[in-house]
């Protein structure tokens, strides 16, 4: 096939209209979401004492912190899916949840507590909260790359890592009603592990999976 | 230059916007382009220049199905310029060469300075053979023989929404078979 009849042949298909990227992404997110979830139900649930933890502020900025990861790398996700695009001007986006969780740390410091604070920091779900939020990732992953294939990004490997942030900070969000530990301390270590095991093994799979 | 690009934009939004005739030209438009700056890469990296007319296949391709990532309130060029040295590079780095490619090869090329190639089967004509045999029969008839999709249609007894569906998935599996080959 020379180029020239490749070039009728490509204008041939210009009636072929793909999905927009938000929406692939949106829609292989949904489709992942339930096995997600399977694993949450079925494997920890919801800690009992909700309906109280929730009048803990502390409690309710673990929320704050993994929604604000959750969306800021949504929409560096969907930056990055354009061939032109890079990090330089959008990646700043990430650091509104490292912000957040920075000033959580500074308001729990000034604070009277209880208990002392490695002991805060070390928590008590240190290792569910690093196999939970891995493995609730994991199926959010594969969706996110799998939408994100209809993108066209300039470093695949770069786009699977924030693609990999993206499905941490969702899983993280529906850990976090799970987990009793509440100490910003507790989720700037241990999410943050967590959160970088997921941004690895998307860097891993995207630098494969998000070539065009 | 500047009037180039800005043609190519229209072009595009009116591509974009349903029509065929300003596709094909836009497609026509760049390929010097592509072509030049592949040629330039080649020879730069010390491989063969008659190897551009894969590059320029394989760029031409991705710009097809890669055209959603454009945001049309953006000027054309850049986008293009982007897919152009991703895919140069790509083949080069296949080719075991490790180079930076300049974005300004691509930007500072002026078109109709090299020769149109001379007919050698291209990578592209070797992986058709290696699609299922619905989406070869479509794209050999619409790419070689010229044919419509409506004559396409009638030609394979399928409907031309099946023809058109056979050739964009055909377009597709092409260059994810010349991607991982």
């Amino acid at each position: 096939m020379d180029t020239d009849q490749l070039i009728r042949t490509l204008a041939a298909d210009n009636a072929y209209r793909a999905r927009p990227i938000g929406l692939a992404l949106m829609l292989a997110l949904l489709a992942a979401a339930p096995v997600s979830l399977l694993i949450f139900f079925a494997e920890l649930g919801v800690r009992p004492d909700v309906m109280t933890a929730m009048h803990n502020p502390f409690f309710d900025l673990k929320f704050a912190v993994t929604l604000a990861l959750a969306a800021s790398a949504i929409a560096v996700s969907l930056h990055l899916s354009r061939p032109e695009a890079s990090l330089r001007s959008f990646g700043w986006w990430l650091l509104i949840p490292a912000g957040i969780l920075v000033a959580a740390i500074s308001g729990e410091m000034m604070m009277p507590q209880r208990t002392p604070m490695m002991t805060r920091l070390i928590g008590k779900n240190s290792m569910a909260c690093m196999t939970a939020i891995p493995a609730m990732s994991l199926p959010l992953l594969v969706g996110a790359l799998y939408g994100l294939r209809q993108g066209a990004p300039a470093r695949p490997a770069v786009a699977g890592a924030v693609a990999g942030l993206l499905c941490a900070g969702l899983a993280a969000t529906v850990y976090a009603s799970h987990c009793t530990d509440d100490s910003p301390l507790f989720v700037a270590t241990w999410y943050t592990l967590a959160t970088a095991i997921v941004a690895s093994v998307g860097a891993l799979m995207g630098k494969r999976a998000l070539r065009y | 230059m500047r009037e180039r690009e800005d043609e190519w934009t229209d072009l595009m939004r009116s591509a974009i916007s349903g029509d065929d005739a300003a596709y094909h030209r836009l497609l026509k438009a760049i390929t010097p382009v592509l072509r030049a700056a592949a040629r330039r890469g080649l020879a730069r990296a010390g491989q063969p220049v008659d190897q551009s007319e894969d590059i320029v296949q394989d760029i031409l391709l991705a710009v097809h199905l890669k055209r959603q990532t454009w945001d049309s309130s953006a000027p054309f060029a850049p986008w293009l310029f982007a897919i152009a040295r991703n895919k140069l590079i790509d083949a080069l780095r296949r080719r075991g060469k490790r180079i930076f490619v300049n974005i300004d090869d691509f930007a500072e090329t002026l078109p109709g300075e090299t020769p149109e190639p001379t007919a050698s089967p291209s990578e592209v004509t070797a992986q058709l053979q290696a699609l299922p045999a619905r989406q070869r029969d479509v794209l050999q008839s619409i790419a070689v023989d010229s044919a419509s999709i409506k004559d396409t249609a009638a030609k394979f007894s399928m409907t031309e929404g099946a023809v058109r569906v056979a050739l964009h998935r055909g377009l597709a599996s092409l260059t994810a078979k010349l991607r991982d080959r």
